[in-house]
Parts: structure tokens; sequence; C-alpha cells
């Protein structure tokens, strides 16, 4: 019943849905690799995000894809202020209270969001929201291409900061030895809240590349949230080209599932991988031994 | 009610205030209407909506409704058996949770009102009306559609508009009317459901009747709600190629099917759904016009030729909210309930049910007849048949309700 005709646009959407994925766990991982802290607001800040994206375009006009320039830094903001004024802050330097505090904002987040912007769904429509892309063997909405290279080249971007960058270099060092870092001037206290800044800038362009195809709404974080962690764990944590192959494979992974095993059973898929990879795999395909 | 009152009493505060130190609330009413007949003491009466939780956008939509009712009514001099007694509405919120709906009936009971109108949602009209038997408070339905409800027994229960069965059924007979009309072209189909009680339930119904009526169902997809991309889905609907699309969902998955539908190219000869989460909805049609065309709905809506639902329309639309059923469901339901207590010419609640029990209320805009209970179901409500056309929605059928005609096969 399942044919190659069906079998290749499942496999092309589950990678532009996959892109996408890598983006949120992007952010994800860089926090993770950096502070060693789940950011478990990290779902509620793309809910944020998205409901950014949302009013530029009600209010404003602005095209989803043009209020990328403002979304990023916008979220950069108030990541960096999050991190430097109330996670840094609250948590005193224990991992512990730093997850608390994480899940606490959350919660705080999402009912506030619910409160002033109540539970309805928000969606937009652009003049590319029906347009799709005539490959031959599937046809592919646009703006899911749109999103799949946008995320490919955020996450480039992105590679290349770290690596290249004195930005970057800081980072890193800060990420393998936070003491030796501190000891050659680093100021970890900034540093700490760029890396958390950058992590949900990920999320102000995962933001803009989503709403076009998807809604608005308080608990939509929780939906993206479960299979972010999931593609940290697959991809390594802290590895951005982890989090980006973990993503497609994920990706790719739901849709087949879906596909062959309905959408309510299709999940599974995704999970069985996440189980797999702690017991067989621990550090992921692109991790390092901590 | 002036603006001042009303305003105040959209909070929960009111309610609070309303329990917790009885008669000042009242009292207050009474001193900033100085118009309203000395001797009447307003009539007290709950109106419960889940306006936060899960379903809070129909809660508050039918909050809003409600208000409305009772706005008009206080404005047109109240209940005139009584005096000209106001409307006191105190207005709760069940949280979308049934155990909350529940507490607060207990409240209402303390605080002594005549009447509850509301409850939205089946799980929490199901443990609201019980708790109202127990204290034998009259209680109007205003959504709920599980038949469960007024089969429970409950002396005090009413619902004025129709139940899940009556949807089914009215539903399977209008489509069959409308194929065979068009010379029968549809003959497959493809259930696209949530994995729920709603879309379950509504899934299973279809498929035993569908085949009474010569459709075969060729296969039944379900899927979890959220479900983030129906991609898949629509692929599968494109392999099967149906002659009907029958989505079982919530408004946004509802909207994500169409939408991608849409985009995939597929092209049924129809979309029909049963209380259709989006397509009666006209926030769907405004949002999303052309994923929206001509998709046809079986679901409550309100007579197009009765000029008083276009009045309400037009005013519910300047503030600004859409004109959803559960907003003219809820205002009906307030003026069932105040037709009743105007013929009681009480605030007793036993004489209020009786009022109820007794009542052939015509006075509405729905595309009922005379309102006619028996074991507190209102036999006249009837379920219609809707289609998208001209970015509206329209009634096709009934006939004698219809103010457009089916158009089947959807244009390609």
């Amino acid at each position: 019943m399942v044919e190659a005709a069906i079998v290749v646009p499942a496999i092309l959407n589950g990678l532009t849905t996959g892109a996408v994925y890598a983006l949120v766990a992007l952010g994800l991982t860089l926090i993770y690799g950096v502070l060693h802290i789940i950011n478990f607001a990290h779902g509620a800040l793309l809910m944020v995000a998205l409901y950014g994206v949302y009013f530029l375009n009600a209010t404003v006009g602005i095209d989803p894809y043009l209020a990328l320039p403002v979304m990023i830094p916008g979220m950069f903001a108030l990541g960096y202020l999050l991190q430097r004024y109330v996670i840094g802050r609250a948590g005193r330097g224990k991992d512990e209270n730093v997850m608390l505090v994480t899940l606490g904002l959350a919660i705080v987040i999402e009912n506030l969001a619910l409160y002033l912007w109540s539970s309805d769904t928000r969606t937009i429509e652009t003049p590319y929201s029906f347009s799709t892309v005539d490959l031959g063997v599937a046809l592919i909405a646009v703006p899911k291409v749109i999103a799949f290279f946008g995320a490919l080249v955020v996450t480039i971007l992105l590679w290349a900061l770290m690596r290249w960058t004195d930005l970057g270099k800081a980072i890193r060092a800060l990420a393998k030895e936070r003491r030796g870092a501190q000891l050659v001037g680093i100021n970890v206290d900034h540093l700490y809240a760029m890396s958390f800044g950058i992590g949900i800038a990920c999320l102000g362009a995962a933001a803009c590349l989503l709403l076009p195809s998807y809604y608005a709404s308080p608990h939509i974080g929780s939906a993206f949230v479960l299979i972010a962690f999931t593609i940290v764990v697959l991809g390594g944590m802290g590895s951005t080209v982890g989090a980006l192959v973990g993503g497609l494979i994920i990706g790719v992974t739901e849709s087949l599932g879906g596909l062959f095993m309905g959408e309510s059973l299709g999940k599974i898929g995704v999970f069985i991988i996440f189980i797999a990879v702690l017991l067989f795999r621990p550090t992921g395909l692109f991790g390092q031994k901590a | 009610m002036s603006q001042e009152k009303r305003g105040q009493s959209l909070s929960r505060r009111h309610f609070i205030a309303g329990t917790a130190a009885g008669g000042l609330a009242v009292a207050s009413g009474t001193i900033v209407m100085p118009h309203v007949a000395r001797a009447a003491s307003p009539v007290k009466v709950g109106i419960i909506h889940p306006v936060t939780g899960g379903v809070s956008y129909s809660g508050n939509q039918g909050r809003a409704g409600a208000m409305m009712a009772v706005d008009d009514i206080n404005a047109a001099g109240g209940i005139k058996s009584l005096g000209g007694a106001k409307i006191d509405a105190l207005l709760a919120d069940a949280q979308s949770k049934a155990d909350v709906g529940a507490a607060q009936i207990e409240k209402y009971n303390d605080a002594g009102v005549s009447a509850v109108v509301g409850g939205y949602a089946s799980f929490i009209c199901l443990a609201t009306t019980q708790a109202a038997a127990k204290h034998g408070i009259p209680y109007v339905v205003d959504v709920g559609t599980d038949d469960r409800i007024v089969k429970a027994g409950l002396k005090n229960t009413f619902r004025f508009s129709p139940g899940y069965g009556v949807f089914v059924d009215t539903a399977i007979k209008s489509l069959d009317q409308i194929n065979t009309a068009a010379g029968k072209p549809a003959k497959t189909a493809v259930i696209v459901h949530e994995d729920s009680a709603f879309g379950t339930g509504t899934a299973k119904l279809l498929q035993k009747q569908l085949g009474g009526i010569g459709i075969n169902v060729l296969e039944v997809m379900k899927h979890p709600t959220p479900n983030l991309d129906f991609n898949n889905i629509v692929l599968r609907i494109k392999a099967v190629n149906p002659d009907l699309v029958i989505p079982a969902d919530y408004y946004n998955e509802y909207v994500l099917v169409a939408r991608t539908m849409l985009q995939q190219k597929v092209r049924p000869k129809a979309i029909y759904s049963v209380l259709g989460g989006a397509a009666s909805q006209y926030k769907f049609v405004k949002e999303f016009p052309q994923a929206a065309a001509y998709i046809m709905d079986c679901n409550h809506w309100y007579n197009p030729h009765k000029e008083a639902a276009q009045a309400l329309r037009k005013k519910i639309e300047a503030k600004g909210l859409f004109y959803t059923y559960e907003v003219f469901l809820n205002y009906e339901a307030v003026m069932l309930l105040a037709d009743a207590i105007e013929r009681a010419a009480s605030t007793d609640r036993a004489k209020i049910i009786d009022a109820l029990a007794a009542s052939e209320w015509a006075g509405h805009f729905m595309p009922y007849g005379p309102t006619k209970f028996v074991d507190g179901q209102n036999t006249g409500a009837r379920a219609v048949n809707l289609q998208v056309q001209d970015n509206d929605i329209k009634v096709i059928l009934p006939p004698e309700f219809a103010n457009a005609k089916p158009i089947f096969p959807m244009p390609a």
C-alpha cells in the first residue's frame, strides 16, 4: 500500500522538518555544552519567539523572514539578560539550582502567555503560504524549503562563529575549563550570558522559519522541546554538527514512522532512538567523553 | 446593568465578592442603577464557563454571549413579572476541569442563585449538572453535546441545543441527500481523526453508518493532538484518492489538515465533517479563505433569516470577537432561562424548573421550532448543514433555513 511515490516525499518532508528541529536543538546543545545545564525554559522561549514573529506580522506587517534581523538580536538580548540577571544569580553556581530556575521560568513564561494572549492559536497568512516547489517526485511547501536552507545557513554560521572568532574560542575555552578561562582573563559571567544569548537567538531564527507553516500558542514549546532533547542526546551533548545531523535523522524517523505506523504510534521511533543511544552510545554520534 | 457594573462582573472577583459578601454585590448593583424599580431585588444567575485552561477560547466566547444576553435583558427592563428585576450574573471559571466546575456550583448554592447557565464542554456539564441537581438548582446547558448529560434522569437539567446523536444522524442523512442530488459522485471516503474520545467516537459512528448510504470507507487515519505535521496523512490520502475526506479534529489540526491538502494539491469531491473543529468558524474562513473554501460541516448554527441573529453578529464583531456557536448558544440559553423566570414570576428554583419543563419558547433565532423539553432535551433542536461559500459560512440544509445551495462536488 505504501509505495515509493509516498516514501520519497515523506523523506523530503522529514528532512525539512528535521532542519528546523535541528535549529531548536542547536540552541539547547550550545547552552548545555558551555553552561552544563539543561535549559528547561527552551520550549517556552521558542513560544515567546513565535509570538514575537506573529505580533511583528500582525501589528507592523513585517514578513516573518524579514523579521529575522529583529528576532535574532531581540531573542539574543532576552537570553543574555535572563542568564546574567535571573538564571545566573538565582542559580548561585549550583547546577541543580539552575535547572530548577529554568524549569520555574518555563512555567512562569507559559502561564504569563496564557494570561496575556489566551490559549487561542495564532497563525499568519503570507502570499507564499500555499506555494509549493514541484520536485517531480514530490511537492514541498515553499516555507518548508526556505526553513530547510535557512536552518542550514544558521547552523553553518554558528559553527563558523564557534570555530574562527575570538568569541567562539573564548566560549570553547570556557566550556572546557572554567577556572583556566578565568585565569587567562575571560569574563566568565559575561561569556555565560553570551552563550545563553546565542542559544536563545537560534530560537528567534527557528521561530521566523517556523511560523509561516505553523502556529503560535502558549503550549507549543513542549511539542518541540522533547524532540530537541532527543536530538541533543543523539548528536552528542554540545556538538553543533551533531545537532544538525541528529535533527535530520529525527525528522526523517518521525516522518517515516508516521507513514508506516500512523501518526499516533509513529513517534515511537524517535524515542526508541533516544533509549538506544543512551544504552549503546551515551556520548551520542559526535559527542566527546566528558 | 450599567457599563461600570458589567466591567466589574467580567472578572472572577465579582463572583468571589458575591459569594463571600453575599448581598453586598447585589446592594451595590441597585445603587448604581437608580432607574430600577426599587422594590425588585435582582435575580441571581450563575454563568459558568471554562475561561482558563485547555478549552478557554470556547469558554470565553460563551461567557461573552451569555453576558450580551444579560445586558440585553436588563436594558429592556429586566424580568417584568418580578417588577422589572434585573439579572445579576455571578461569573465563575470551571478552569477546563470537571471537579472545579462542580465546586463552583457549591459556591453558587451558598450564594443563593436561582439558576445556572453554561458549562460548555461535555465533561464539565456532566459534573456541573449533577452538582446542581443535588441542590435543585435549575441548569441550562449551553453546548455540551454528550447525550449522557440529558440521559442521567436529572430533573433540573435542560439542554436547548441538539446532542451528539442528532448531529451524526443529520450529517449522514444530509450527506446522502447532497450526494444523491448531485448524481451520487461520492462513493469512497477517508476519515481523519484525532485519537481522543471526540475524534475516535465520531470516526466509529461515521464508519458504521457511511456504508448504509453507499459510501465505502477506504481508510481511517488517526493522529494525536497536537500534531505538528500533516504531510504524511495527506500523502496517504493522495495515494488512496477518496471522493470524500472527513476530518474529526479540534480547531488547530483541522486547519492544518485543510492547509496541507491545499498545498499538496489534494482536491477530493468534498471535505465534510460533523462538529468539525474549524469548518464552521469565521476565524478559519477569515485567516485561510482558500483552504476553507467549500468545506461542508454539520454543526450548531443560527437561522440566517432572523434579524436578531444578524444584529447579534454585528454587536459581537464590533467587540472584536468572532461570532462562533458558543456565543449565540449562550445568548439563547440565557434568553430561554429569562423566559422561564418571567413565566414563573418567582426566583424560586423549583418554580423555575417547572417553568422550563413547560417551556414553549419561540422567541429565539435558532433554526428550531418552539422549545419542547422531553427529559431535559429540547426535542425541537436541530443540527444544520453549512458550507463555506464566498468567504462566508452559509446554511445549505435544511432547505427552510438555507441561504445558499450546496456546491458539490467542489470546483477543482
